[in-house]
C-alpha cells in the first residue's frame, strides 16, 4: 500500500502511524437472493493513541465491524491491518481487545474476577498467583479495591463490573482496544463514571481505541475522530467538532436532531 | 443463572438424601456383613418368615433378605458405573458439539437429536441382546441407551452459554477448547446436570432390573434385583414373600434418587417458593382529586425488605409526569402497582390508588382495570406473541373486554394505527410481529394502549430500547395524545434528557422514595435543590456543539 492511498483513509491523520485500519471491508450474511450486506466498502482508520467513534443507528453495521475485525464475521471483501500490515487472525486477536456491552453477561459468575484477569493474561493456564502483580495493578488502574481478586461478580454493581471488563482488555497492553457500546446498558450516573475512567485511562496510557456507540453525546465526549455508519456504508468521517459543528451527510444531521435535550453551554 | 451460594435444602431433598443414603448404606453394610449367607446353601429350604430369616429362604435354603442386600449392591454399583460413563461421554459429546467447526456442530446436532427419539429401554434392550448377557454388557448397553439424552441436554446448555459475551470473550482471547469447556461452561451448568445425574441413575436402575429380569442382563450364579426378580416370577403365587425383597430396594432406590432431582431442581428455582402478589389498603384515602392518585405506596418484599417507602403523587387530566431513577430505584414497582401487574413475591400498601374513577386498591375487574390503565413496556420485542398476526394481538382489548365485533375492533384499530403515524395499517395488521422494526412495533404497542381510552397510560422506558431518531418520534407521539385526548400520562425512564423534552413536571425516584419534585422548567434551567437530582443532571452527556 502506498503512502497516497492512505491519506484518503477517512479518519487518517497525516505523519501518525495508524495502529488499525480497515479497507475496503464487505461482509454479507446469509447466501443468495437472501444476501443481507452488512458492510459495504467500509474503509476505517484508527491512528495511533488516538480514539476513533463510530456511531449509527441499530443495524447500521457497528458491532458487525468489530466482529470482522475479531475475525468472527465472514468478510466477503477487504482487509484489516496492524501497524500497516496484514497480520493472521491469531495475531489481530491477541492485540486487539475487545470490552462486551453487556457487563453482566461478559463475567463467568462461577470465576472470580482474579481468575477472571488471569485468564486474559495467560489463556492456557490463568493462575492467579503467578500473576498476582499485574492483576492487582490492573485493580489498581480502574480504581477497583485489590480484595476484588478473590470475589465474585455478583459481588459488583454494573460499573463496577464494566471496571473489571475494561481491566480485562486493558491487562495485556492491546495495540488496539474496541469498546463495544460499553455503557449503553448501564444507569446515566455509572455511565458518568465508566466515561470519567475512560478519560483518564485514554491520557495515562495513550489508547488507541475504537468506540463504538449510539450516543452521539458519549462519542463526542471520548473521541478524536467519529465516522457515521448508515446501512452498512461510511456517510460521514472526520474529527468530531467539525463533524457535529457542521455535519455534510443527511443521516449526520438527522441523528444530531434526534439527540434529546438543549445542548449544554460551551465548559 | 442462580450465583453461586449455599444448597438450599428442601422437604425433597433431604427426604431424598435419607432415603437413598440410608437405603445404600444399609446395602454395603449388608453385603459385607451377609455376603456370606447369601450364597450358603442350607437345610432349611424354602422357610417362611422367622426371626432368624427375615424374609424366609429359597428353594437352596438360602437367606432372602441376605440375597436382596448383596443383589442390590450389585444393582446400585451397576447403575453407578452406567450413570458415570453416560454422563462423562454425554456431557464431554455436548459440550464439544458447540465447540466445534460449524458444519460438524450441525451435523452432529441432528445425530443427538434422531438418536434422543429412541426410547432408551428399547435401545438397552437391543444392545443388551447384541452384547450378550453378563454384568459388564448390562452397564455399557444402558450407558450407552442414557448417553443420548444427557447429551442433548449438555449441548442445549451450552448452546445458550456459548451466546454469552465471557464465552466470547475468552474464545478470542485465546483460551483453549477444553479450557473454554471446563472453565466457562460445565461450571455454568451443573444443577442441571446433577439433576440430570439423579434422573439417569434412577432410569438406569429400574432398566438394568428390567433386563435382568427378562433375562438378558445378569445371570446365574451371578445376580442382581432383577435376576432376583426373575427367579421368584415361578412360585409368586406360593411364596411371594420371595419378591418382595427386591422390590422394596429397587423402590427405594429409584424413589431415593427421583427425591433427590426433584429436591436438587427446586433448589435451583429460586421462585418455587413465592407467594403471590397482594394489594391492600393501608389508611383512609386522601381525598386527592387527579386523574391519576397514588398515596402513600409501600412495595415490600416477603422478607420484609422496603422497596418502595411510601410513595404519592398525582397526575392531572392531560399531565404528562415524569418518574425518574436508577435501577433499583422503585420507579418499576410504583407503575406495576398502579397497574396492578406487581410480580410474586411483593406485597403493596397504600392509602389511595386510583386512576380515572376505578379504586386500584378494592377488586376491580378486569373490565374496570383496561378502563383505568394500559401500559406501553420497554421492550417493542418481546411484547408480542410471536405466533400471532398483528391484528389479532392489537384487537384483543377491544374484542374481549370492550366487547366489540372482530370488523368494529379492526376499524378502531386502524384509526388509531394512523394516528400513531403507521402508513399502512391493514398491512401492519396482517404481518406478524418480526416482520416490523422496533419503532413500528412501539408505535402499534401505544395504538393498543390507546384502543381502551385508559384514564392513565404508563409508559414504562418506552425508548430506551429504541434508537435515537426512532425514540424521537415516539416522544413526539406521546405528546401528541396528551394534548388530542386529555390521557394522563406517567412517563418512567432513567433519562433526564428525554424526561425534560417531554414531562410537564418530574419525580426523581432514590431507594424507593420521593426526594424531589420538579417543573419541567426548573428541570430545563438546572434549578434543583436534591443533590442526587443535581448528579443525575450532571451524569447526562450532552452534545457540546450544535450545528
Amino acid at each position: 500500500m502506498s503512502q497516497g492511498d492512505r491519506e484518503r483513509l477517512p479518519g487518517a491523520c497525516e505523519g501518525e502511524s495508524l495502529a488499525l485500519s480497515v479497507e475496503g471491508l464487505t461482509v454479507r450474511f446469509g447466501r443468495g437472493a437472501h444476501a443481507v450486506t452488512a458492510l459495504a466498502d467500509v474503509s476505517v482508520t484508527v491512528p495511533s493513541g488516538h480514539t476513533v467513534g463510530l456511531v449509527g443507528e441499530s443495524g447500521s453495521g457497528k458491532s458487525t465491524l468489530a466482529k470482522a475485525i475479531l475475525g468472527v464475521a465472514p468478510v466477503s471483501a477487504g482487509r484489516v491491518l496492524l501497524d500497516g500490515a496484514e497480520e493472521p487472525q491469531r495475531t489481530v486477536n491477541r492485540r486487539v481487545r475487545m470490552i462486551p456491552q453487556d457487563p453482566y453477561s461478559s463475567l463467568n459468575p462461577r470465576r472470580t474476577i482474579g481468575q477472571t484477569l488471569a485468564e486474559a493474561l495467560d489463556p492456557v493456564r490463568a493462575k492467579v498467583n503467578r500473576h498476582r502483580e499485574a492483576i492487582e495493578a490492573a485493580l489498581t488502574e480502574v480504581a477497583l479495591p485489590l480484595d476484588a481478586v478473590g470475589r465474585y461478580p455478583h459481588e459488583f454493581s454494573g460499573g463496577q463490573r464494566q471496571r473489571v471488563a475494561i481491566a480485562r482488555a486493558l491487562i495485556t497492553r492491546p495495540s488496539v482496544v474496541i469498546a463495544d457500546e460499553i455503557t449503553s446498558a448501564l444507569d446515566v450516573s455509572v455511565q458518568a463514571e465508566v466515561l470519567a475512567l475512560l478519560a483518564r485511562l485514554r491520557h495515562e496510557l495513550s489508547l488507541t481505541m475504537l468506540f463504538i456507540s449510539h450516543n452521539l453525546a458519549v462519542v463526542e465526549q471520548v473521541s478524536d475522530e467519529v465516522v457515521v455508519l448508515h446501512h452498512g456504508h461510511v456517510v460521514e468521517s472526520g474529527p468530531v467538532g467539525e463533524v457535529f459543528a457542521a455535519p455534510a451527510a443527511d443521516h449526520t444531521r438527522a441523528l444530531l436532531a434526534a439527540v434529546p435535550g438543549p445542548a449544554k453551554e460551551a465548559r | 443463572m442462580a450465583e453461586p451460594g449455599r444448597l438450599r435444602w428442601n422437604p425433597a431433598l433431604v427426604a431424598g438424601t435419607v432415603v437413598l443414603g440410608g437405603t445404600a448404606l444399609t446395602i454395603f453394610v449388608a453385603s459385607f456383613v451377609m455376603g456370606d449367607a447369601a450364597e450358603r446353601l442350607s437345610a432349611d429350604i424354602a422357610h417362611p418368615v422367622s426371626g432368624e430369616h427375615w424374609l424366609g429362604t429359597d428353594y437352596f435354603g438360602r437367606d432372602q433378605l441376605a440375597r436382596a442386600l448383596v443383589g442390590a449392591e450389585a444393582s446400585l454399583l451397576m447403575a453407578l458405573a452406567a450413570t458415570a460413563i453416560s454422563m462423562v461421554i454425554g456431557v464431554a459429546a455436548g459440550a464439544a458439539v458447540w465447540t466445534a467447526p460449524r458444519r460438524l456442530r450441525e451435523f452432529s446436532l441432528r445425530i443427538v437429536e434422531i438418536t434422543v427419539s429412541y426410547p432408551e429401554l428399547l435401545v438397552a434392550v437391543v444392545l443388551a441382546a447384541i452384547l450378550g448377557a453378563g454384568r459388564w454388557q448390562l452397564v455399557v448397553a444402558v450407558a450407552v441407551a442414557n448417553i443420548p439424552a444427557t447429551a442433548r441436554l449438555t449441548a442445549n446448555l451450552s448452546g445458550a452459554l456459548y451466546q454469552r459475551d465471557f464465552v466470547t470473550t475468552a474464545r478470542l482471547t485465546g483460551v483453549p477448547r477444553r479450557a473454554v469447556i471446563s472453565r466457562h461452561l460445565l461450571p455454568n451448568m451443573a444443577e442441571p446436570l446433577l439433576i440430570q445425574l439423579a434422573a439417569t441413575f434412577s432410569t438406569g436402575l429400574v432398566a438394568m432390573s428390567a433386563l435382568s429380569f427378562v433375562g438378558l442382563g445378569v445371570q446365574t450364579p451371578d445376580f442382581d434385583l432383577g435376576r432376583l426378580l426373575a427367579d421368584a416370577l415361578p412360585s409368586i403365587y406360593s411364596r411371594p414373600i420371595e419378591v418382595v425383597g427386591p422390590t422394596l430396594l429397587i423402590l427405594l432406590l429409584s424413589v431415593g434418587a427421583m427425591l433427590v432431582g426433584d429436591g436438587l431442581a427446586a433448589a435451583a428455582d429460586p421462585r418455587v417458593s413465592r407467594g403471590k402478589s397482594t394489594t391492600r389498603r393501608s389508611g383512609r384515602a386522601s381525598g386527592a382529586t387527579g386523574q391519576a392518585v397514588v398515596a402513600d405506596l409501600e412495595v415490600v418484599r416477603t422478607d420484609g425488605v422496603p422497596l418502595v417507602r411510601g410513595v404519592s403523587f398525582e397526575i392531572g387530566r392531560g399531565e404528562i409526569v415524569g418518574l425518574v431513577g436508577e435501577s433499583g430505584s422503585g420507579k418499576s414497582l410504583t407503575a406495576l402497582s398502579l397497574a396492578r401487574l406487581l410480580p410474586d413475591g411483593l406485597s403493596a400498601t397504600a392509602s389511595d390508588l386510583r386512576a380515572g374513577a376505578v379504586d386500584l386498591l378494592g377488586r376491580p375487574s378486569r373490565r374496570e382495570l383496561v378502563d383505568a390503565v394500559a401500559m406501553i413496556y420497554q421492550d417493542p420485542g418481546t411484547t408480542f406473541n410471536p405466533a400471532l398476526r398483528m391484528g389479532a394481538q392489537l384487537t384483543e382489548v377491544l374484542r374481549v373486554h370492550k366487547g366489540l365485533s372482530k370488523r368494529a375492533a379492526r376499524a378502531v384499530i386502524v384509526d388509531l394505527l394512523a394516528k400513531v403515524h403507521i402508513p399502512d395499517p391493514e398491512r401492519l395488521l396482517a404481518a406478524h410481529p418480526y416482520e416490523l422494526s422496533g419503532g413500528m412495533r412501539q408505535r402499534a404497542m401505544i395504538a393498543a394502549a390507546l384502543a381502551a381510552e385508559p384514564a392513565l397510560l404508563v409508559a414504562d422506558e418506552p425508548t430506551t430500547a429504541l434508537d435515537t431518531t426512532v425514540a424521537a418520534g415516539i416522544l413526539r407521539e406521546l405528546a401528541r395524545i396528551r394534548d388530542e385526548t386529555g390521557t394522563s400520562i406517567l412517563f418512567i425512564s432513567h433519562d433526564l434528557g428525554v424526561v425534560e423534552e417531554l414531562c410537564d413536571r418530574v419525580l426523581v425516584m432514590k431507594d424507593g422514595a420521593i426526594v424531589e419534585e420538579l417543573t419541567q422548567e426548573a428541570l430545563r434551567t438546572g434549578d434543583v435543590t436534591s443533590p442526587y437530582t443535581r448528579m443525575l443532571l450532571d451524569a447526562v452527556p450532552r452534545l457540546a456543539v450544535r450545528s
